[in-house]
């Protein structure tokens, strides 16, 4: 497995290249933001009528890292649903059914989703929310799509401060905010990005800034 | 016909004398292509049979001109404001773009004038209302101008179902396209669904050579900086000059090299596309009133714009096809009989050789160009659905309705009900919108499920997809605005970077709300200067006659001495392309390994065999990273150097994978987005909506790539597959280089060689994700994390 490991809060975890978060000591894996049924609320409101199988495509690649690393228990940070009524029409899919044969889910609510789950979970003194909350951590969170620029190119991010660890959106039709945005570099301080992509790299993260490169 | 009195006066009383073309198109009610040059009069040719009709009172719209630019539009309503006050005709001439404001519009709705000047793009949008009907149903005449412009792209196609609703609407109308010389004027004409054929006077054939210049000009570069002296001398010689540059960062680099030669401070002007309006307007409002000397410019200023006094074009740089440069040139005199005078400053080295081979076309009136693609059924879906927005509609009537338009006069039934059912379910083999779809059958028509929808639909009108843009302006409270630039650019930018805009070097600050933010540093160089401008390509006629130029020596008489010793020393140093023969160089700069491949075989095909180069060195494991495509030449660049090109121009298994390889790549997935959005699935990204959440939009390639994975028939992915056929493939091209040259010739050189000097310069870089580009974020990373001290 092209994972990265690394400490946060005094716990051992475990990067994973598709933007999945594993934590062995709690046999967790846990995922942010996946906002299914994306395409349906688009069509709704009378929009583009977009490839209609983002849902399919974000729980099968959820289920090959709940496959890998056998996780008893997958925590759902939040906007796991882009809106409350989608969570209606996936959660009675085959997709989502497989899922929970194969794990406990655990859902956390989000802004997209704020009547699906609980506010936030405490685990080994860290608390799981949706959202960082500032000078209440250590916490781990979504909410912000962190993407990193390396090499010319944007990568989904994990980011990892002091008090703050904040995932990359997990789902299939989700964009991202630059890591380097002053809304985040605040909140998480220096630390590691890790970047996910075909395998899990860390750079260093808020402290220095990267240096001006010519694109490869 | 003889034209009625008041008109005969009228031009009596200008001293003119009508031309044969102008009479004959007025007496007319067929539907009629005219091909005049510019300066015949082409104009008033059009609206002449309107001028005569509207002598009689006559209620509602009764002629629609059709521009490619706004910038036309204004000057049309100029230029017939003399003919219509001496004619004391009692008529409304207005105008109707983006530019309009919300009232004028709404107002045209409901009363529209006799005259109404427009775009494509706004006619679509007055076509998608439900007054339509009645607000066209008047109409007798519809003038397109420049219409050889349009019909190369697909607004031509986006024009031509616009007329083929407007032929519903007002069946006795007669329709007038006015085009400047074209080599296949027939094409043209059943691109307008049928047409007579008439042609002006051509008038004396064009003043047209090289401009005489002190220096040679360099090895590679475009900025002509070289022959700034030699340009000043030629606009102080002349009365008017246009100059005519290839990009938007080339004109501004130009530009600013000219004020530093231009010692007795002749007012010299700047035009293109990425300047703000208002700077736009001031320009071309200086123009017109004469108090220019010279006009630096780009496409912006390429179509027929009337400046009447300009009696000198320069073309900077090569003119990449003998048509585009054979229009340029007719804007030079619009006095009709005396001959345009035109004269060309090639760039560099090779564009030397592009010049020579394009005049001795012109001198043969040889004129270039290839076979219009069929109409886009991505344009077709914005049609339907702009349709619905009018009203419900029987899919039977708008199907016979749509094959009267030209470039779709051989769409089958299949294909366009495949497109309305598109617009309806999104065309999914999963069918999940049957509540949500937005169209809805209802008693035998098509119709919008949420009539709110419309608004959004409208939004995303146009078949222009041109790169992200981003305003810059001067830092500060109310900044001046100073023009667009690429967002691709915006994002290399690091704050301090300094770059041209508007011909002053700014530094730039922030990004705040999506608008760059800059500070004037005056008298810097600045740092960069690209920007993005369009990529023009060189016509296939061009590029067989350079390779015919480089390969025979004994017509190297008719080079400039430079440009013969810089073939002389490529010979020296490496090889020279010859006909029968594929040569390629091998060498490495800056840590990277280069290929270049001398294919002579055009742009698309160069850019495919660039794909399919990499796809094999990848395997062969010298990773790759980029390639860079030309009408002559494909680079690669990579981390480890070809020693032996045989393998990779191995014709067999060439073709193996070539979808899988392509339909992975950024080419495909640019086409695809320009696809999506003018079919509507998504939508243009939109000034004002760009502010709010940035982490809810996502890429388009992630929806190419989903396609792709669940739905690969899907009728998008067949549009972007045979749009890159047509467009981006040309295999059939590359199996003909490699039959016609199987010596391949492969040169292993220190460094940079002659030829491939300029190839380093170019833009379209496309790169290669592949292992190659592991390797570097590797490096990347772990050079951030030594920096950091964390390594």
């Amino acid at each position: 497995m092209n994972g990265y490991d690394f400490s946060f809060a005094g716990a051992q975890f475990t990067a994973r290249p598709t933007g999945a978060l594993w934590w062995p000591a709690q046999n967790a894996l846990i995922v942010a933001d996946l906002h299914l049924g994306k395409s349906a609320r688009m069509a709704r409101r009378g929009g583009g009528l977009l490839p209609p199988f983002e849902a399919q495509d974000t729980l099968h690649r959820l289920a090959q890292d709940v496959g890998a690393t056998g996780a008893a228990q997958t925590i759902l940070l939040g906007d796991t649903f882009d809106d409350d009524d989608a969570a209606g029409d996936v959660t009675v899919g085959p997709h989502w059914q497989r899922l929970q044969d194969m794990t406990q889910l655990v859902s956390i609510s989000g802004n997209h989703d704020p009547a699906h789950g609980a506010p936030d979970v405490t685990l080994a003194g860290i608390a799981l929310r949706h959202q960082a909350a500032p000078h209440c951590g250590p916490d781990i969170s979504g909410h912000f799509h962190p993407k990193f620029k390396l090499a010319g190119r944007g990568y989904a991010a994990f980011l990892v401060g002091r008090d703050h660890l904040i995932l990359p959106a997990f789902g299939t039709y989700t964009g991202g905010l630059d890591a380097h945005s002053p809304v985040l570099t605040g909140l998480v301080g220096p630390g590691l990005a890790i970047l996910t992509g075909r395998v899990a790299r860390a750079v260093p993260y808020g402290a220095v800034r990267p240096a001006a490169r010519g694109n490869a | 016909m003889t034209l009625p009195p008041p008109v005969q006066d009228w031009f009596a009383a200008q001293g003119w004398q009508p031309h044969p073309h102008q009479i004959a198109l007025a007496g007319t009610d067929c539907d009629t292509l005219l091909i005049a040059p510019t300066g015949g009069g082409k104009t008033l040719a059009g609206f002449l049979r309107s001028l005569c009709d509207l002598q009689q009172p006559f209620a509602g719209l009764h002629t629609l001109y059709v521009s490619p630019l706004k910038a036309l539009t204004h000057d049309i309503a100029r230029n017939l404001a003399r003919p219509v006050a001496g004619l004391g005709l009692d008529i409304r001439i207005e105008d109707r773009t983006g530019d309009t404001t919300a009232t004028t519009r709404a107002r045209q709705r409901v009363d529209p004038p006799h005259i109404l000047l427009t775009t494509p793009e706004s006619l679509a949008l007055m076509l998608s209302y439900p007054e339509a009907p009645r607000i066209f149903g008047t109409l007798r005449r519809v003038v397109i101008d420049e219409i050889h412009a349009l019909a190369e792209s697909k607004r031509g196609d986006q024009l031509m179902l616009g007329l083929s609703r407007l032929r519903s609407l007002a069946p006795a109308l007669t329709v007038t396209g006015l085009s400047a010389t074209v080599e296949n004027p027939p094409a043209l004409a059943a691109f307008m669904g049928g047409a007579q054929i008439m042609h002006a006077d051509p008038g004396p054939a064009p003043d047209i050579a090289m401009l005489p210049v002190t220096a040679p000009p360099p090895w590679s570069g475009a900025g002509g900086h070289y022959a700034a002296r030699d340009v000043m001398r030629a606009i102080e010689g002349a009365r008017m000059t246009l100059v005519f540059i290839n990009t938007r960062a080339q004109a501004e680099l130009f530009y600013q090299a000219l004020w530093d030669v231009n010692d007795t401070n002749l007012p010299i002007g700047l035009h293109h596309s990425s300047l703000s309006r208002d700077v736009r307007t001031r320009a071309e409002a200086a123009m017109a009133a004469g108090q220019l000397r010279a006009m630096v410019c780009t496409g912006s200023l390429d179509l027929g714009i009337d400046w009447g006094d300009v009696d000198l074009v320069l073309q900077v740089g090569a003119p990449k096809n003998v048509k585009r440069l054979v229009q340029r040139i007719g804007r030079a005199n619009h006095q009709y009989n005396t001959p345009s005078r035109a004269r060309i400053v090639p760039t560099n080295r090779f564009e030397v050789l592009e010049c020579v081979a394009a005049l001795q076309a012109v001198a043969q009136g040889k004129l270039d160009g290839d076979p219009r693609p069929a109409g886009g059924l991505d344009v077709l879906c914005q049609h339907i659905l702009l349709m619905a927005c009018a009203g419900p509609f029987c899919s039977d009537t708008l199907f016979q309705e749509i094959t009267r338009a030209g470039p779709y006069a051989h769409v089958t039934r299949a294909e366009f009900d495949a497109c309305v059912e598109f617009c309806a379910t999104g065309g999914y083999a999963l069918r999940a919108y049957d509540r949500w779809q937005r169209l809805v059958l209802r008693g035998g028509l098509w119709q919008l499920r949420d009539p709110r929808a419309a608004r959004d639909i409208r939004m995303n009108i146009g078949t222009i997809t041109a790169p992200e843009t981003l305003k810059v302006r001067r830092k500060g409270r109310g900044g001046m605005p100073l023009g667009e630039v690429d967002e691709g650019f915006a994002a290399s930018l690091t704050p301090g970077d300094t770059f041209l805009i508007g011909g002053q070097t700014v530094r730039y600050d922030t990004l705040r709300d999506m608008v760059v933010e800059v500070t004037p540093q005056p008298a810097r160089q600045p740092k960069i200067a690209v920007f993005g401008g369009f990529k023009m390509s060189t016509s296939t006629l061009l590029s067989d006659r350079v390779l015919a130029l480089i390969g025979d020596p004994a017509q190297w008489g008719a080079l400039p001495t430079a440009t013969a010793q810089w073939l002389r020393l490529q010979a020296e140093i490496s090889q020279l392309p010859q006909p029968g023969t594929l040569t390629c160089e091998t060498y490495s700069r800056g840590g990277r390994a280069y290929f270049c491949l001398y294919g002579f075989a055009g742009y698309n095909a160069h850019q495919t065999l660039g794909l399919l180069l990499t796809r094999r060195m990848e395997a062969a494991g010298l990773g790759p990273l980029g390639f860079v495509a030309t009408d002559y030449a494909v680079l690669i660049w990579s981390l480890d150097a070809v020693t032996d090109p045989a393998p990779l121009l191995d014709p067999n298994g060439l073709r193996d994978g070539l979808d899988d390889w392509l339909a992975e790549n950024a080419v495909m997935k640019r086409s695809f987005r320009a696809v999506a959005t003018i079919a509507g699935l998504i939508q243009r990204n939109l000034p004002g909506k760009r502010k709010t959440g940035k982490q809810a939009t996502f890429s388009s390639d992630i929806l190419y790539d989903t396609l792709r994975k669940y739905d690969p028939d899907h009728l998008l992915l067949r549009i972007t597959r045979d749009q890159a056929a047509h467009g981006l493939v040309d295999f059939g091209r590359i199996e003909q280089m490699l039959r016609d040259r199987p010596r391949i010739v492969h040169t292993t050189c220190a460094r940079v060689t002659p030829l491939a000097a300029p190839l380093m310069l170019e833009a379209g870089r496309v790169p290669i994700r592949g292992l190659g580009h592991e390797r570097l974020l590797d490096e990347e990373a772990a050079r951030m994390l030594a920096d950091a001290g964390l390594a």
